[in-house]
């Protein structure tokens, strides 16, 4: 899987997706995220792991913007997509997060239908002119879901009524039907057991031809299965980020190796 | 002996029971608290429960059921004769009651010798001018029958309480000697109090069910009497409300349905009030407002459900009567007529509602969890599409309760309509003529002079029981669907 | 692998998407019409708030504007010296008053000349504006024949319509001649106003005093209801807060899981919703017709307002038993106290601000309570004075307050309204400090475990 080339490298400066420079994030007078730089390439996986409260997920939130919800939470720095700061005053937040898509920890449909639960995101954002285009929509969505054979016969049934696996999915697939050009992922899989975990994997790693992913998990089997290149956190610190076989093989720095062979976390 | 004294000497046995089972248990110890089986107080509150627990159950049983022994067999007494046309035996009944309450009266302020009060054969034309010369109160000149009944109802009374005396002190005493001789070293007596204990606490318990059941039977008794004197199509189909107190109802016209119309359209101004403005005001304080800005507010908007209903219905008679009327009446627009309407008294139960609406709506709004609206800001819907798209439908539900339950404070609100809302029981759908509701009329029925066994009187428990019943129905209902709502989300 | 057919190259929306680029730092229509509409939706809820602050800041405004003047009370001091020789010839009269009110008359002249006022006025006027004084003047010397020779102030109540005028209720606009007051009467007032005759002062009375006649406005207190409010109370508390702690327990600590229980709570729960008119209706017919306790007593109200109160002290008091950690339960178990040691020893004295605090808001709200008074005879019985002791406090007739706000509100007289926005002020001062003690006992006392 991780056939991603290394020498890539050098060009990957100019070209990445996502570009962070000495971003900085409190949660009141606690800082969260101390001088993070990195660079995230275009249509590949970035796994961010971590021992747990060490920032890797309010990282990942201040991509999207989605600290905005928090009141007391602030953010410095800057961080581009595409060579555009996000925290411009000239950005809307609402038009970011429909380019940076975001799937959660705890699948979390709507309580509506799964038709409704996909049309969800394009609706607001007028994507459709009219009903058989959205439909259109629902249906690609939820192909490059994986999802489309297990409910294309019950579209309008609840989608809070399909299991774990089913609705971690549904919700790729509603992240997908607004078209973003970025997904997060906070560890989409820590609800899920062995076998949907595999299968939301597999999506993954198709997904990752035509976007840019960037994961959180818990798992280093996870980051080694699905990522391209992984990121190391530790206490808000970004220790270490390199191609995902350069860390798990080659850890440069002495927190990073403790980590992977297991001596905290 | 008067109740009075009697409760007091039998805490006195109880007292005095405690002191001797404390002292007994001690003594049988040899004055060694280590050897006895619980704390000397366990078997001192042994013996004053068993004083004065049966005896006070005896005492309230025999109080109960007094009246109703008195009452059968002086009805007995009372031949038909004696009760007149277009009267009843419970009127008649009445006046024996007063008639043998001012006797006891004359009696105990010295006018009158018990023995004169007593004799039978006493000139009955006597008594009366002798009764209100006494400053009693004697409705009618008494007749034969009613003295002579009047004279054993006052006989039985007070046997009937000398004996019940006697009854429960001897209870109370006989408690107190068992207590006593139980009392040993052994004796488990914490376990005993403490199931003693357990009882009351329990009875404590039903004394919610009990007044459940007390209304509900006052509601059906005297409900059940109304019927019986008017019918009950005409009371749940008439479109008339006329009552005529002279002429003992006779000529009442008694429908419901303008009460209920009335009812239901002041509700319906208030809900149009309290519903946009509570929902919308819980919306911006869980979704939008500072933390700094809702604890202000939030109190501030409180404080409107924490005032009583009388300020509000003064509120609606004296400020916003007038001030409606100044736009509406005469002088404005002309098509109002008086300062109660329909329109004032709902306007003003909308603002007592506002509160009691957004403060349960904002209990569900918080119940949806965060989840749902990461799930949408992530992807990228703007904060009023999550509210209108994922949170309200969310919510529905418990919003629903929280509406229905409002619906039910606003039917059952009495104070602001009595005030703001006007006498008038009409069928019209101008809302700025005077209506009345169920609630108003209950008031006025039972605070008229009209004598209680009377249909016009006797109507107010019909209208009460028909206000119970659909309060209650709501009730059920809202909290059912609340309670539905947040299992879905625990 | 599943077995995706569709490419984003297919897929229509992807496609829009790719033939135009879109700029973050450029906003499209669709976005600001959305923030639009944002913004439009955070106004309407903002207005909705604001909509029921207003109300709030309207129904303050009402109440203090217009209760305040019943705190205050016009008077008419006259001071005068009567003589011996004076009071034996009055005494002499036929009509004895006249003669009193004559010298009061005389004096009141001789008061305005030396201030060098000077308005015509009659016997006439003079009764319209402080009522007939010679009875008064007359009573007072027959009481203290001591005082005859020496100066002796007088303080007499303006009538009500002066007082109006003083307070801003009547106007020279809004006032009809009547054998009430007359316009030319203002006149006289205005002079009386200058010399500092007729002067405004606190009405002690308003807050000491009973209430009084459908006729005399003027001398209406809410003392008397205050002390009615007062007994009834003590009923609610002394009853309500241990049946209320005792049910609690009950169903807290050992109710068994049973359908009988579960009737019990749907029950509490329920008759926390029944309308307050029901509660009177029980109270008419269980204490009044079926007891035949009397009507209007502090008691028969205090027991029907304990009923009322009891569920919602049982659902908070349950809520402070609840809020203490089974762990404190299993200490006291633990050192072999039993079950109802622990409980009565340990979880009670815990919870115990947590219940007083929901008893004293239980309270409150049965204090504003109003119409269940009202059937059970606490309106028409007008409280002419304060009952004679403690006992007698329960079950002589009395009033309370929101029941005598009421009886002033129902009578006709504007006068009477400024007293009922009075006693609304009163009772609301007693809710405030209520509640205040609640928010207190809360913020001192409660503990998070």
């Amino acid at each position: 899987m991780n056939e991603m080339p290394n020498l890539e490298q050098a060009s990957a400066m100019t070209s990445s997706k996502i570009s962070a420079k000495k971003v900085q994030v409190y949660y009141g007078d606690k800082q969260a995220i101390i001088d993070v730089d990195i660079e995230i390439q275009p249509r590949s996986v970035t796994a961010f792991i971590g021992p747990s409260g060490c920032g890797k997920s309010t990282f990942l939130r201040t991509i999207n913007r989605m600290n905005d919800t928090i009141d007391i939470c602030r953010v410095e720095g800057s961080i581009k997509i595409d060579g555009e700061d996000i925290y411009d005053a000239k950005v809307d937040p609402v038009q970011l997060r429909a380019k940076v898509g975001m799937v959660f920890q705890k699948p979390n449909p709507f309580p509506k239908s799964i038709y409704d639960n996909v049309a969800y995101g394009p609706r607001i954002h007028g994507m459709a002119r009219n009903k058989s285009q959205l439909d259109d929509i629902v249906a690609s969505s939820l192909q490059k879901a994986g999802l489309w054979e297990e409910v294309k016969n019950r579209l309008d049934e609840p989608g809070t009524g399909m299991s774990g696996g089913q609705q971690q999915r549904l919700c790729i697939a509603r992240a997908i039907a607004v078209s973003p050009e970025v997904i997060l992922m906070d560890e989409p899989c820590s609800a899920l057991d062995p076998i949907a975990t595999a299968k939301v994997e597999e999506l993954i790693d198709e997904l990752r031809e035509n976007y840019t992913i960037v994961i959180v998990t818990h798992s280093m089997q996870q980051a080694a299965r699905v990522s391209q290149r992984t990121a190391f956190f530790h206490l808000g610190v970004l220790v270490e980020e390199g191609s995902t076989q350069d860390i798990f093989t080659n850890p440069k720095d002495k927190r990073t190796q403790d980590y992977i062979t297991g001596r905290f976390g | 002996m008067s109740l009075f004294w009697l409760v007091v000497i039998v805490l006195a046995i109880a007292l005095v029971g405690y002191i001797a089972g404390r002292a007994r248990a001690l003594a049988s110890a040899g004055g060694d608290m280590r050897d006895l089986h619980s704390l000397p107080v366990y078997y001192g509150a042994n013996v004053a429960m068993k004083a004065a627990v049966p005896a006070f159950l005896i005492l309230v049983l025999w109080l109960l059921v007094q009246p109703f022994v008195v009452h059968s067999n002086i009805s007995g007494m009372i031949p038909e004769s004696a009760v007149g046309d277009g009267s009843s035996l419970g009127l008649v009944m009445a006046e024996v009651r007063r008639t043998a309450e001012g006797l006891e009266n004359a009696v105990a302020s010295g006018q009158m010798t018990d023995d004169f009060a007593r004799n039978a054969r006493t000139d009955f034309n006597d008594i009366t001018t002798r009764l209100k010369d006494a400053g009693q109160i004697v409705t009618s000149q008494i007749t034969q029958p009613i003295m002579r009944a009047a004279q054993a109802y006052r006989i039985m009374v007070s046997n009937g309480n000398f004996y019940m005396s006697i009854v429960v002190l001897l209870a109370a005493i006989a408690g107190a000697l068992w207590g006593v001789r139980e009392t040993s070293a052994e004796f488990r007596a914490r376990n005993t109090v403490e199931r003693g204990i357990q009882v009351i606490l329990f009875s404590a318990a039903l004394i919610a069910v009990l007044t459940t059941l007390g209304i509900v039977l006052s509601l059906v008794f005297n409900t059940v009497e109304f019927f019986r004197l008017y019918p009950a199509m005409d009371f749940f189909f008439g479109l008339t409300w006329s009552p005529s107190f002279s002429g003992r109802g006779g000529s009442s016209e008694l429908g419901i349905l303008p009460l209920l119309w009335g009812t239901f359209y002041i509700s319906f101004v208030a809900l149009a009030v309290a519903v946009p403005v509570g929902l919308f005001a819980a919306v911006y304080l869980s979704e939008y407002a500072s933390p700094r800005v809702r604890a202000v507010a939030k109190p501030m908007l409180e404080i409107l459900a924490g005032i009583p209903t009388i300020v509000y219905g003064l509120f609606a008679l004296l400020t916003v009567g007038p001030m409606l009327l100044s736009v509406f009446g005469d002088n404005g627009l002309g098509i109002m007529k008086a300062g109660t309407a329909v329109m004032t008294a709902g306007l003003v139960m909308g603002i007592m509602l506002i509160p009691f609406v957004s403060s349960l709506s904002d209990d569900i709004i918080n119940a949806v969890p965060q989840a749902m609206r990461d799930g949408s800001y992530g992807l990228g819907a703007t904060k009023s599409e999550t509210v209108k798209q994922v949170i309200l439908p969310a919510a529905l539900p418990g919003i629903v309760g929280a509406i229905l339950l409002a619906a039910s404070r606003a039917i059952g609100e009495t104070m602001i309509v009595v005030l703001g809302a006007g006498a008038a029981a009409r069928l019209s759908l101008n809302p700025f003529e005077a209506m009345t509701t169920v609630t108003a009329k209950i008031v006025s029925q039972l605070t008229g002079d009209a004598d209680f066994a009377s249909p016009v009187a006797l109507v107010a428990f019909a209208l009460g029981m028909t206000l119970f019943v659909v309060t209650l129905g709501l009730n059920i209902v809202a909290l059912y669907i609340v309670r539905k709502y947040r299992e879905q989300y625990d | 692998m599943t077995d995706t057919t569709l490419s984003p190259e297919t897929s229509p929306a992807a496609a829009g998407d790719a033939a135009k680029p879109k700029s973050l730092y450029a906003l499209d229509d669709l976005t600001r019409k959305r923030n639009a509409s944002e913004k439009r939706f955070k106004y309407y809820g903002l207005g909705a708030v604001l909509i029921g602050l207003f109300f709030l800041v309207v129904l303050a405004t009402a109440i203090i504007s217009e209760g305040i003047p019943a705190f205050t009370r016009t008077i008419v001091e006259v001071e005068f010296t009567l003589t011996q020789e004076q009071y034996d010839a009055a005494e002499k009269e036929l009509f004895k008053t006249k003669a009193y009110e004559q010298f009061f008359i005389n004096a009141l002249q001789g008061q305005l000349e030396e201030s060098g006022m000077s308005v015509p006025f009659d016997a006439k006027a003079i009764e319209r504006i402080v009522g007939k004084t010679g009875g008064t003047i007359r009573e007072y010397f027959k009481a203290n024949p001591g005082a005859l020779g020496a100066p002796a102030a007088f303080e007499l109540a303006a009538s009500s319509r002066v007082d109006g005028y003083s307070n801003g209720r009547v106007t020279r606009e809004t006032l009809t001649d009547s054998r009430f007051l007359e316009k030319s009467d203002l006149d006289i007032v205005d002079a009386l106003v200058e010399t500092g005759i007729i002067k405004t002062v606190f009405n002690w009375n308003f807050i000491t005093g009973a209430d009084s006649g459908v006729d005399n406005p003027g001398g209406a207190g809410i003392g008397a209801s205050v002390v009615g409010s007062f007994f009834m109370m003590l009923v609610v508390l002394f009853l309500s807060l241990p049946i209320g702690v005792a049910a609690s327990i009950y169903l807290e600590e050992f109710a068994p899981q049973n359908r009988f229980t579960d009737m019990i709570e749907v029950n509490i729960s329920n008759l926390a919703a029944v309308p307050s008119i029901v509660f009177g209706i029980l109270g008419l017919a269980v204490f009044i017709q079926f007891m035949h306790l009397p009507q209007s007593a502090p008691l028969v109200g205090g027991l029907v307002l304990t009923l009322m109160t009891l569920p919602t002290i049982i659902i908070s008091t349950r809520a402070s038993l609840k809020a203490v950690p089974p762990s404190i339960r299993d200490a006291a178990l633990g050192v072999g106290a039993s079950k109802m040691q622990s409980i009565f020893h340990h979880v009670l004295p815990l919870a115990m601000p947590g219940i007083l605090t929901g008893t004293i808001i239980g309270l409150a709200q049965a204090l504003g309570e109003t119409a269940p008074l009202l059937l059970i005879g606490m309106v028409g019985f007008v409280a002419r004075g304060y009952p004679d002791g403690f006992i007698t406090g329960f079950i002589e007739p009395n009033s309370a307050m929101p029941a005598q706000i009421y009886t002033w509100a129902a009578r006709a007289d504007y006068a009477f309204y400024e007293k009922a926005w009075g006693g609304i002020i009163i009772l609301l001062v007693f809710l405030l400090t209520m509640n205040i003690l609640a928010v207190i006992l809360r913020r001192r006392f409660e503990r998070r475990w």
